[in-house]
C-alpha cells in the first residue's frame, strides 16, 4: 500500500510503510548511507504528517520484513497481545503520541499496553516526538528487574562497572574494579569486555569476579561479554556465570551475522536460570544493541536504522532481561554523525525500549572520529537521567582503554546522582554503607584501612 | 554550620588513597574528585588527549613529505586518492573511501608498472599522524626480510581518504600478487598514532575482510617496528602458498627468530634505562 500527501504545489508519495517510516525519521547518517533518508526537510515533515494518520492496526497487517522470511517478524506477530492492545486499537500513530503524553497514560496504563505494542508502532510514534516528549513519556514508564539486587525502582539508577583492560590482565582489571566500587559503581553489573575470546581467559575472569563478590558479599552480578555460545560452553564447564550476554539486532539475517538465533538465546537463558545463582530474581540476560548494526551487516531490508533497532527490542523482551544497553555512539559517524544525532538516538532508544517494557540502559558514548565530545555526552547523560534511565556505564575517567572509545565515568554517575537525587539499587546501597564507602548515600573519603584495598595483595 | 571557604594551601580535592593501583593499568583510576566531579587537572588532561585524537583524525596526509622520504630511501612512489571528495564525506561514506577516484584509477592503469609480488599502499585512514610517524620505518624494517625471500616489491602507493579495501583496487590495477595496506587506525585517547597493517593476497575489488590478515597497534609503545616487520614477513611467506584470511593463523610468535628479536628489544630497553 502506498501513502501520499499534498503540501502546497507538491505531492509526496511513499511506496510502502517502510519507506514512509524511513522518510519520516529525523536526519541521521546511517539512513543517508543506506539511501532511505528523506531527500529534503519538507519531505521529512510530509512523511511525518502522513505517518501521523496511519492507524496502528496497519502495523499488524503490513509487515516491513516478510513473516515467512524473518523469525523476528514472526516473533513480533505471534507474541502480539491483542488484549493489551484493545484500549489503543482505535488510535492512529499521531493519536498514540497524544495519548502517551496525556494524563491518561499513567505509569500503570503504560505498563498495561506494553505487550500490545509492536516495535514498528513504537518506532513510528517516536518519529513524531520531540526530545522532550521522549524524555517525559519514558520517565513515566516503570520497569523493575532482579537478580542479586532490585533495579529500576522509581528514583533509582544503576551503573555497570566496566573495568576493561587491553590484555585482560587480572591485576589491571582488579585495579579498575576497585576504583569503581570505591566510587560507588557496580550495582547494575560488573561487566568486562574481554580482549581475548579464549575460553580459559574468560573462565579466569569469571572466577576472579566471583571470588571478589563472595569475599566481600557484594549484592551484584558479574558478566564477561563474550559470545552466547562461549558462555553456554563455560556454563557446561562449571564456570560461575551470573548473566548471559549477547549483542542482538533487529533482523534474522543480522543476528545470523552475529552467529545467533532465537533458539540459541533460549537455550542459554534456560541454562543460566538452571544454575539458580540469582538471589532475588532470575532475570539472567544482558543484551546490547545499537542503531546501525543491521545496516553494517547489510541486513536491513531497506528499513531505517532506528526501526531495525526497535525490532531488536522484541528479541530482548522475549527473554526477560536484567539489562538492555544501547551502545549509542560506538558504531561511528557513518551511522550517527555528530552529537545531535547521538543525543537524539539515545533518547529514542531509551524511550522505545521502556515503552516496550524493557530495562533500558544506555552506553552514552562516542568515538574520536565522530563530531562529538564530552559536552554532548554531558547533555545526553543529563537528559537520560531525567528520563529515568535504568542504568549507565561507568568506565574509569570515561576512557575505555580496551575498546578505544569514550563512555561515561564513575564521576559522571555521581554528578547525576547528586543533581537528580538518584539512588543505587537498595541492596547495593546497603552494602556500600556497610563498607563505609558511602554514608547516607554520599561517597566518603577512604584511607588505606578500607577492606577492599586488601584485595590486591591476594590476587 | 557553613562549610569554610578553602584558601591558602587547603585543597578542595579529595585525593584517592589507592593511587598505587595505577601501576597496574593505564586506565584513568584514582583521579580524585572535587565534590563528585573531576579535578581541574584531570579534566584538562582528558581534554588534551581528546584534542590530540581529534587532530589525528582531521589532519591531512602530507603526501609531499612522504614522497620525499620515499625518494630518499630509493623507493619509487605513486599518489592516488579515493572517491571520497572531503574528510566529512570520507567519515560518512565508507563506500567512497574503498574505491579509487576515476582519475587515480586511470593514472595507475597508465603507469606502466611491472607486476610484482608485494605492493605497499600507505593510506591515511583515521590517523594521518600514525602514517606519518610509522609507515616508512615499518617499510624500511620489512624490505630486507622480503628481499631475503627473493620477492619483487612494487612502487609504494600513497592514498588519501583511504579505507582498508582501497588497496584491493590499487593492487588489482598494478597486478600485485599481494598487497600490504599500512593505514592509520581509529585513534584512542591513549593511542592517537596507532598504525594498522592489512595483508591481502590476490587483491581485487570486492574482497571481504575475512580474506585479510591484520596486524594492529604498530607503534613504539605498542608493537615495535622490528616485531611488526617480522610478523608481516612471516604472514607474507605463509600467505603466498595458502592465501590470506581467517584460515591463515599467525604462527610467527612461535619462531626462534621472534623470540630472539624480543630478547634484543628487551635488552635495548634495559640499556637505554
Amino acid at each position: 500500500m502506498s501513502y501520499a500527501i499534498t503540501i502546497g504545489p507538491r505531492r509526496y508519495r511513499f511506496d510502502d510503510l517502510k519507506t514512509l517510516l524511513a522518510r519520516a525519521t529525523p536526519l541521521r547518517a546511517g539512513d543517508q548511507l543506506a539511501g532511505v533518508a528523506a531527500g529534503s526537510a519538507e519531505e521529512r515533515v510530509a512523511a511525518q504528517m502522513c505517518l501521523a494518520d496511519v492507524p496502528l492496526v496497519t502495523f499488524l497487517n503490513e509487515l516491513l520484513i516478510p513473516y515467512e522470511l524473518d523469525e523476528i517478524s514472526r516473533l513480533i506477530i505471534d507474541s502480539h497481545d491483542a488484549h493489551a492492545f484493545a484500549p489503543i486499537r482505535h488510535l492512529t500513530v499521531g493519536g498514540l503520541r497524544d495519548w502517551l503524553l496525556s494524563d491518561a497514560a499513567s505509569s500503570h496504563a503504560l505498563a498495561a499496553v506494553a505487550t500490545g505494542l509492536t516495535p514498528e508502532m513504537v518506532s513510528a510514534v517516536s518519529k513524531l516526538m520531540r526530545n522532550q516528549d521522549l524524555v517525559w513519556v519514558a520517565s513515566k514508564c516503570r520497569v523493575i528487574t532482579r537478580f542479586r539486587n532490585t533495579q529500576g525502582l522509581p528514583g533509582h539508577m544503576g551503573v555497570r562497572l566496566q573495568p576493561n583492560h587491553p590484555t585482560d590482565d587480572a591485576r589491571g582489571i582488579a585495579a579498575a574494579m576497585l576504583d569503581g566500587l570505591l566510587y560507588g559503581a557496580g550495582d547494575a553489573v560488573i561487566g568486562i569486555n574481554p580482549a581475548s575470546d579464549s575460553p580459559e581467559t574468560i573462565h579466569t575472569m569469571l572466577a576472579m569476579m566471583d571470588e571478589v563478590r563472595q569475599r566481600y558479599a557484594i549484592p551484584t552480578q558479574s558478566c564477561v561479554l563474550t559470545h552466547v555460545t562461549s558462555t553456554l560452553e563455560l556454563i557446561q564447564r562449571g564456570a560461575p556465570v551470573d548473566l548471559v550476554f549477547q549483542s542482538i539486532a533487529g533482523t534474522e539475517q543480522a543476528n545470523s551475522g552475529f552467529g545467533i538465533n532465537l533458539a540459541v538465546l533460549a537455550e542459554a537463558q534456560q541454562a543460566a536460570q538452571q544454575l539458580g545463582r540469582g538471589t532475588v530474581g532470575d532475570n539472567v540476560m544482558y543484551f546490547e544493541t545499537g542503531q546501525g548494526s543491521a545496516l553494517s551487516a547489510n541486513a536491513h531490508w531497506g528499513v531505517d536504522q532506528q526501526t531495525c533497532e526497535v525490532r531488536a527490542y522484541a528479541v530482548a523482551r522475549h527473554f526477560s532481561p536484567l539489562l538492555v544497553n544501547t551502545v549509542v555512539g560506538f558504531i561511528g559517524p557513518e551511522y550517527l554523525y555528530n552529537g545531535k544525532q547521538i543525543i537524539r538516538a539515545g533518547l529514542e532508544d531509551h524511550f522505545c525500549g521502556k515503552l516496550l517494557g524493557l530495562p533500558m540502559g544506555c552506553d552514552i558514548c562516542y568515538t574520536n572520529h565522530a563530531e562529538a565530545d564530552q559536552d554532548d555526552m554531558d547533555s545526553l547523560l543529563t537528559l537520560l537521567g531525567t528520563a529515568g534511565i535504568h542504568f549507565i556505564i561507568g568506565v574509569p575517567g570515561a576512557d575505555d582503554i580496551m575498546l578505544g572509545y569514550q563512555s561515561t565515568s564513575f564521576h559522571d554517575a555521581l554528578y547525576l546522582r547528586q543533581l537528580l537525587g538518584l539512588k543505587r539499587a537498595p541492596e547495593f546501597e546497603d552494602w556500600l554503607e556497610s563498607m563505609a564507602i558511602t554514608r547516607a548515600g554520599k561517597l566518603q573519603a577512604q584511607d588505606r584501612q578500607q577492606a577492599l584495598l586488601q584485595l590486591m595483595e591476594t590476587l | 554550620m557553613n562549610a569554610p571557604l578553602t584558601h591558602g594551601n587547603i585543597s578542595p580535592i579529595t585525593e584517592d588513597s589507592w593511587q598505587d593501583l595505577a601501576s597496574h593499568t593505564v586506565a584513568r583510576i584514582a583521579l580524585g574528585r572535587v565534590g563528585a566531579s573531576l579535578p581541574t587537572r584531570e579534566t584538562l588532561r582528558f581534554a588534551l588527549a581528546h584534542a590530540q585524537a581529534r587532530d589525528a583524525v582531521h589532519t591531512a596526509l602530507d603526501q609531499a613529505s612522504l614522497l620525499a622520504q620515499l625518494q630518499a630511501l630509493g623507493l619509487p612512489a605513486l599518489s592516488v586518492r579515493s572517491a571520497a571528495p572531503s574528510r566529512a564525506a570520507y567519515l560518512q561514506r565508507p563506500d567512497q573511501g574503498r574505491r579509487l577516484h576515476p582519475d587515480s584509477r586511470a593514472s595507475l592503469l597508465a603507469a606502466g608498472v611491472e607486476p610484482c609480488d608485494v605492493l605497499f599502499v600507505i593510506g591515511d585512514g583515521l590517523s594521518a599522524r600514525a602514517v606519518a610517524s610509522h609507515a616508512l620505518p615499518l617499510i624500511a624494517a620489512t624490505l630486507p626480510l622480503l628481499h631475503e625471500q627473493g620477492l619483487r616489491v612494487g612502487p609504494v602507493v600513497l592514498a588519501a581518504e583511504a579505507r582498508v579495501a582501497l588497496a584491493d583496487e590499487v593492487g588489482e590495477c598494478l597486478q600485485a600478487a599481494m598487497v600490504v595496506m599500512l593505514i592509520g587506525e581509529r585513534p584512542g585517547l591513549s593511542s592517537p598514532d596507532s598504525l594498522g597493517i592489512y595483508l591481502t593476497s590476490a587483491p581485487r575489488t570486492g574482497r571481504m575482510d575475512s580474506e585479510r590478515n591484520c596486524i594492529s597497534n604498530v607503534r613504539p609503545q605498542g608493537l615495535p617496528y622490528p616485531l611488526a616487520a617480522y610478523k608481516l614477513a612471516w604472514l607474507i611467506r605463509a600467505g603466498r602458498s595458502g592465501g590470506t584470511g581467517v584460515a591463515l593463523k599467525d604462527g610467527s610468535a612461535a619462531e626462534q627468530g621472534w623470540l630472539d628479536l624480543q630478547t634484543r628489544l628487551a635488552l635495548g630497553a634495559t640499556e637505554r634505562a
